[in-house]
């Protein structure tokens, strides 16, 4: 079976519908599938939920998606950095479900491992355990938080090979590999696909099982907070 | 005179031993990384990140290296890479033996408010809650008092909570108390302040 399709739109074809549910790889803007985002604003897929650590910014990642109107609910960690996500956010026009960031990734890789849901001490006492059961293991008190399963899950990865193996490059492996998982079917970007064979097994990151389309592109690779430090005097 | 950011970030950096692996939060808690000395200290990015370096030098930035404040870092020698679930794993394992964090409120049975002031703009919570309940130690960092003077120390925390019972130790600018049953203990005192000086500026009950 190909998985290589030769951009972004081939790639979704078939697979958006309005009302969906897409997980998505990425850490603030590093190590977003840029080019299946930009994908899914021109095919205009409607009323989407995104799990999702961020939001993106205005004109990038998720952002644009927001701009357009076509998400209707963040499951997220933080979204600070976005202008129009807070306005919709106030208007009521759009919905946020805040969960704990190791909450959130691990909704995502329990999903995808057939877990339906864990226990987690993580956010016992505060707003996120209302509503939840609550139980006790050893004398401490644990919440039962629910896997994620999406019906599609876009990441970006730095190399594949042709069957969908995935090598991932520094901190821009972040929520990639758990968003992966928890798909029914998993589109990845990559910077370059490489011929089978190429790549060590001992290598790859996520095996090709969990990748099911894959496409290779052109990168913009935003950087959001630019911080240096000086050279000191040789 | 009570410390400055400096002078807290140094006295915080104490509390690390050589060979630990620890998570420092956004603001005073990460100039402690400055003050660490010949220790070696390994710091996790919970975005996905052991060992993370200075920042680059100009030029020199990749967009694929970033911390969890989102500023672009380096890697040392040692440094590894994984991803979100694992980096949570090890938070959640308790495998990450401190914590050093900025609160807004603490509250004298060790509550911990920091992530959100009803009726402003709510971000999220980002890793807070996961760090607060899987970290060996946790280390709150923050002024005494508000700009107002009122006690940021408290009986009860007023804002949403963060986590319940997990702050261990509190390094504000007038000194070092710990959490310990029925209330907080002064361990030490910036330099020029007394214990009255804190009580006088504490809400909470000093034990």
């Amino acid at each position: 079976m190909k998985k290589v399709y030769p951009d972004a739109a081939a790639a979704l074809d078939g697979v958006l519908f309005d009302g969906m549910t897409i997980a998505a790889g990425g850490f603030g803007l590093c190590g977003i599938p840029e080019l299946l985002l930009a994908a899914i604003k021109k095919a205009g897929t409607k009323d989407l939920t995104f799990a999702s650590n961020n939001a993106g910014v205005d004109d990038f990642g998720i952002g644009i998606l927001l701009q357009t109107r076509q998400v209707r609910k963040m499951m997220s960690s933080y979204v600070g950095e976005n202008a129009e996500f807070m306005r919709q956010y106030l208007a009521g026009e759009l919905e946020i479900e805040f969960n704990p960031q190791g909450t959130l990734a691990e909704r995502m890789r329990a999903g995808g491992a057939g877990i339906p849901g864990f226990y987690t001490k993580t956010g016992v006492g505060t707003q996120v355990a209302e509503g939840k059961e609550h139980k006790d293991f050893d004398g401490e008190t644990y919440i039962l938080e629910r896997g994620i399963v999406a019906d599609l899950a876009i990441v970006k990865a730095w190399k594949a090979d042709d069957t969908g193996n995935l090598i991932f490059r520094k901190t821009a492996r972040n929520f990639n590999p758990p968003a992966a998982m928890c798909g029914k079917i998993c589109v990845a970007e990559v910077e370059e696909i490489v011929p089978r064979g190429s790549l060590d097994p001992d290598h790859i990151h996520l095996p090709g099982i969990y990748v099911h389309r894959l496409i290779q592109g052109e990168h913009e690779k935003r950087i959001e907070q630019v911080t240096t430090r000086k050279r000191e005097d040789a | 005179m009570p410390w400055d950011r400096n002078q807290m970030a140094e006295r915080a950096a104490e509390e690390l031993e050589d060979g630990m692996y620890v998570n420092l939060g956004i603001g005073i808690p990460t100039l402690v990384a400055n003050y660490v000395g010949d220790k070696e200290i390994t710091l996790q990015s919970e975005n996905g990140m052991l060992g993370m370096g200075a920042f680059p030098y100009e030029g020199e930035e990749d967009p694929d290296l970033i911390n969890a404040g989102k500023q672009t870092i380096t890697e040392l020698s040692r440094t590894s890479y994984f991803d979100s679930a694992t980096s949570f794993g090890m938070i959640r394992g308790g495998k990450i033996a401190a914590a050093i964090l900025g609160a807004m409120e603490v509250a004298e049975n060790g509550d911990l408010a920091n992530w959100m002031i009803p009726g402003k703009l709510v971000k999220g919570m980002g890793g807070a809650m996961d760090l607060v309940a899987g970290v060996g130690k946790v280390i709150v960092v923050m002024d005494h008092t508000s700009k107002h003077g009122d006690s940021k120390l408290l009986k009860e925390c007023t804002l949403p909570l963060t986590g319940t019972g997990v702050v261990d130790r509190i390094i504000t600018n007038l000194g070092v108390l710990d959490v310990v049953e029925g209330g907080l203990k002064i361990i030490e005192c910036a330099d020029g302040v007394t214990e009255d000086d804190i009580r006088a500026a504490t809400e909470a009950t000093i034990v």
